[in-house]
């Protein structure tokens, strides 16, 4: 038996031990709290401990496990809340109050409900890893496949039970591996740092559709891609993320609530409960897991949950999901990294950050992608990140590590945060490597001129920004009347399309149809003034058509479900212009 | 039999060591008993085999190697717990300092606390009307949330914080106690006073719980200031049923007392020399406000930090942002302008705020009316932007209207003085006053119902003649 040698926060030590393996889980202490080997030296073994180590004393126990860290993949997951090492928030309740206490012993997924089991396979049956050998339905949007696991040598299936109601732990099917039988049961452990294997890495050419206007069309992200929503605090990167997990079109949405505020979790708790998905009428929660290890919880727990939510989206991509990941926030993350480095007494690189903090953080965003599974079907994992950088600058370690890992950059803006521009995203900054990648599938699926439009749209932003140099100066009363149009049509842009009402109820989501046709009208009326000026008539009298500010309402005029509206606003519109040219 | 250990090994700063000791558990208090007799409480931050690190909470000054002994409690810093602290005085580190003899305890609770499970929470939602203007119609104050104060050196903010003491109510009070927790971490003399005197004269004495660690008491009971006073706060809140708002001034020092204390540890520095763990410290401290279901109190705190250089993006509150549900920023031009409360509209948010106000909370337009009062007062800035270049008489008739709107709304809605306490419906009904100086096509935010409802220019023209 080894035993504790010091304690320091949450880095115990251990004395001349060889029984430990690197990243081994184990048991510390009199309590059993949840640990992990993190250093093995001949002199010292280091071990994270993921719970509070007050009370803790050197001489107590510390005992192995045998098996790295690991999380239990089952039916179950999906519609729970758990904290950063896998444990149901509601169990721990039960168990212990209102008020988390340590080294809670509970298992990760109900042992002792009971699911409508399909048998898939047949004795005789060849089984590699990653086929599916049972199927049952886990909520009623979502069936749960259950696969053999990446782990097992696969072999041929010797007896299957039929099918029926089972608990997660009870023998489904056994298979002869050249190992000897094994069983399987609905559920299986996964190490939460490594990766689950896939056949292939397909390109990810399908938009993840979120509803959002500047997302979808300005700034879009593929299934399988990675984003960063960088923001100082109060700019909207957890509202942004809300909006995402709660409209985009992805089958299963995990929600990492990593280091962030317990009154936040609880608004997702109850806000998604409530909440019915629009392409699925189910509530949301049907579709979501979420994992919350709030700020004031352990430390090191908060520095697997990352891994954790990780490892959950990868087993369900194997059953051929497409599965989103927000994770809130990466910076929190990278800040436990740094605790537990500190505590190492390792030497630190910039801000007191560990010199493996962009490795780290590679190896996380690398998880994401649209993979063809081992299992043959096709799935998907995409990754958005929020990051919070320090003091709103985002030349700090955390956002530029980031920035070279993903390919899609949200970078959130205090000043519209500010005029209380929501989402505030800045166009200007913000960028999108998968819009060359998407082309084909907007071209295909809603217009066939829909990069051109889009195109536009983009070019008026940037315009206005070069003019914005000059009208901070001189006021745009000196600006010629083209330039001046031009500004107004931005300001029809800005305000009437990128700003986007997440609490109004069909401004909250907006399909790609409409996002089209409000960009389409926008452009339809800055060619039509811009002939009207070129046909001698008076800038003044284009406004005074009241167009600009029908344009920017239209986001609430033409309700999502009759897009035939536009139709008749491109009539009158053309009529109204029509009007002011023959009396010029 | 409790073991006595005489002498130390090292004394460095804070921290003394003691070797060979046995059975000395992480985190666990400790007494230190010095040849005068005189007695310091100390807290293991540090355990090795038979060696145990030590933080004295009042200092090693005087400690020799020798002249002490030190006995082990085997728990965890632990404070007594009382409904009659109620109305006293306390130091830092929770002992009574007002000459009325000790507390009497219902309970002893870990001053750490421990997380609150987030399913246990109730998600917040009731306002807190505190009767100022520019807090109730722009950063609503929910019950059971954290909203900070961010100030200055030299600016109003402990007024502030008594006239929200003065006048909170809760909207729906039904005879349910309402108490107020002082946490004072390293401030001056004359502002504990200042506290204890403005209490006094509003007769709340009777309902504060004042824990006080002055700026020359030393830093470890500085460290636990906070952490008595909410461990109070939460006794009286989920144990008593009690509203409870929590006052803590000032948060940056009681960073500079983390950060000195670090460095005497000799623990690698992050951002300007704090410790890289401030943040998870911080959260320990903000994290635990709320409301638990099943429990009809709430912790409400109102921590009040002094931005060093006014400089938004230190440290302390950067992340003290990050963890609160929204700030209040106070700004030192509108203060030398005589404003008073000097509230900084646009960078100050309450993010509790959509789902507390409107229907059954305050009144239905409040959203719209704090939404449109938000986008104009940034473009107020616009307009000032400009006029400081061309001159105001160059500017549009639009920007004129602006610069005319920014003005009345700091003289009237922002600037309130500390003895005016309004209703919501006065300061919503000014709101619309104010945005009816501004043509109606401006009024982007607001739909037409509502501005039938509520644009009157006649009547704006006539009130602020």
């Amino acid at each position: 038996m080894d035993n504790i040698f010091s304690i320091n926060g949450p880095v115990v030590k251990v004395k001349a031990s060889k029984s430990f393996s690197m990243q081994e889980m184990v048991y510390v202490g009199e309590k059993r709290l949840i640990g992990e080997v993190i250093r093995v030296t001949g002199e010292f073994t280091t071990i994270q401990v993921y719970e509070g180590t007050t009370g803790l004393k050197p001489g107590e126990p510390v005992e192995g496990t045998g098996a790295p860290m690991s999380a239990t993949l089952g039916p179950g997951i999906l519609d729970n809340i758990f904290d950063g090492i896998e444990r149901p928030l509601k169990k721990l309740e039960e168990l212990s109050g209102a008020f988390i206490a340590d080294g809670a012993n509970v298992t990760s997924i109900d042992t002792q409900k009971k699911y409508n089991c399909t048998i898939t396979v047949s004795v005789g049956d060849k089984l590699s890893a990653g086929d599916i050998y049972c199927t049952c339905p886990e909520t009623e949007l979502i069936t749960h496949r259950c696969m053999l696991s990446p782990l097992s040598q696969g072999g041929e299936v010797v007896w299957c039970a039929p099918d029926g109601e089972y608990t997660v732990n009870d023998t489904v099917v056994k298979i002869k591996t050249p190992l000897g039988e094994q069983e399987l049961t609905l559920c299986q452990k996964w190490p939460i740092r490594t990766p689950r294997p896939c056949k292939e890495r397909l390109p990810g050419t399908r938009p993840l559709i979120t509803g959002q206007r500047i997302i979808d069309t300005v700034l879009p992200i593929a299934k399988g891609g990675t984003a960063a929503i960088p923001g100082g605090f109060g700019t909207g990167k957890t509202m942004t993320q809300h909006q995402l997990a709660k409209w985009c079109d992805a089958d299963i949405i995990v929600y990492i609530g990593c280091g962030e505020r317990g009154n936040e979790m609880t608004q997702v708790l109850e806000e998604f409960s409530e909440l019915i998905d629009p392409h699925t009428q189910r509530p949301l929660t049907d579709r979501t897991v979420l994992i919350a290890n709030t700020s004031n919880m352990p430390v090191a727990a908060r520095e697997a949950s990352i891994y954790t939510g990780i490892t959950l989206a990868e087993y369900y991509r194997d059953m051929g999901y497409h599965i989103a990941i927000m994770a809130d926030s990466t910076s929190r993350w990278a800040e436990a990294l740094r605790e537990i480095s500190g505590r190492l007494e390792e030497m630190p690189a910039e801000e007191g950050f560990p010199a493996y903090l962009p490795s780290r953080i590679s190896e996380f965003y690398e998880r994401a992608g649209y993979v063809k599974t081992l299992g043959g079907s096709e799935g998907s994992v995409t990754i958005i990140g929020a990051v919070s950088p320090q003091g709103s600058d985002f030349s700090e370690p955390v956002t530029q590590n980031t920035k070279r890992f993903v390919r899609c950059f949200w970078a959130l803006d205090k000043s519209l945060a500010y005029a209380r521009h929501y989402p505030a995203i800045n166009w200007n900054s913000s960028y999108s490597e998968y819009v060359g990648d998407l082309e084909a599938f907007y071209t295909k699926n809603v217009n066939a001129d829909f990069m051109q439009v889009r195109q536009q749209i983009s070019s008026i932003l940037v315009e206005e920004n070069t003019l914005m140099e000059i009208v901070k100066l001189m006021g745009t009363d000196v600006l010629p009347d083209d330039q001046k149009l031009l500004i107004e049509t931005a300001r029809i842009v800005r305000v009437g399309f990128l700003q986007q009402n997440a609490y109004h109820k069909d401004d909250t989501y907006v399909p790609l149809e409409k996002q089209y046709l409000m960009m389409k009208a926008i452009c339809d009326f800055y060619s039509l003034a811009q002939s009207a000026l070129a046909g001698g008539a008076a800038y003044q009298s284009i406004l005074d058509l009241g167009w600009s500010d029908k344009l920017i309402k239209i986001k609430y005029d033409i309700p999502n479900d009759k897009p035939e509206m536009f139709g008749e606003y491109e009539k009158q519109m053309t009529a109204d212009f029509k009007g002011l040219t023959e009396v010029a | 039999m409790e073991l006595k250990y005489v002498g130390l090994s090292e004394i460095n700063g804070p921290l003394v060591v003691l070797d060979k000791v046995s059975g000395i558990a992480f985190d666990e208090i400790a007494q230190l008993r010095l040849d005068d007799g005189t007695r310091r409480l100390a807290r293991v931050v540090e355990v090795e085999e038979d060696k145990a690190v030590l933080q004295v909470f009042e200092g090693t000054k005087g400690l020799s190697l020798t002249n002490t002994t030190t006995q082990f409690s085997g728990k965890p810093m632990e404070l007594g717990l009382s409904k009659e602290m109620l109305g006293r005085i306390f130091s830092g580190s929770g002992r009574p300092i007002d000459g009325l003899g000790e507390v009497i305890p219902d309970k002893f609770k870990d001053i750490n606390g421990s997380p609150l499970n987030p399913v246990s929470r109730t998600y917040p939602r009731n306002y807190i009307n505190t009767g100022i203007s520019s807090i109730d119609a722009l950063m609503t104050l929910i019950r059971g949330q954290k909203l900070p104060i961010f100030s200055g050196s030299g600016l109003s903010h402990n007024k502030l914080a008594v006239q929200i003491a003065k006048q909170a109510k809760i909207a729906d009070e039904n005879g349910q106690g309402f108490g107020i927790v002082f946490g004072a971490m390293g401030v001056k003399n004359d502002v504990a006073d200042y506290f204890k005197r403005s209490f006094e004269e509003t007769g709340a004495l009777e309902r504060v719980a004042m824990f006080i660690n002055l700026s020359n008491d030393p830093i470890i009971e500085r460290i636990l200031t906070p952490r008595c006073a909410l461990t109070c706060a939460e006794y009286l809140a989920f144990e008593h049923d009690m509203h409870i708002l929590v006052i803590l001034t000032d948060m940056t020092s009681y960073a500079e007392a983390c950060r000195e204390f670090s460095s005497s540890k000799g623990e690698i520095p992050g951002r300007k020399g704090y410790p890289g763990y401030l943040y998870s410290d911080l959260a320990s401290i903000y994290e635990r406000a709320g409301i638990v279901k099943g429990s009809n109190g709430s912790v409400t705190q109102i921590p009040i930090l002094t931005m060093p250089n006014d400089d938004i993006t230190h440290p302390v509150p950067d992340l003290t942002g990050y963890i609160t549900e929204g700030q209040i920023v106070m700004d030192r031009h509108l203060e030398q302008t005589g404003t008073y409360p000097a509230v900084s509209v646009l960078p100050s948010l309450s993010r509790l705020m959509k789902d507390g106000i409107g229907e059954g909370f305050t009144r239905e337009d409040h959203s719209m009316c704090a939404n449109q009062l938000f986008a104009a007062y940034s473009k107020v800035q616009d307009a000032r932007a400009l006029a400081s270049v061309i001159g105001e008489e160059e500017l549009s008739e639009g920007d004129k209207a602006y610069m005319n709107f920014g003005k009345l709304f700091e003289a009237h809605f922002i600037n309130q003085g500390f003895d005016v306490n309004r209703t919501i419906e006065e300061t919503l009904d000014l709101g619309w006053a104010l945005l009816s100086t501004l043509p109606r096509a401006e009024l982007d935010r607001v739909d037409d119902e509502h501005l039938d409802k509520f644009y009157d220019p006649e009547k704006a023209k006539a009130m602020f003649q």
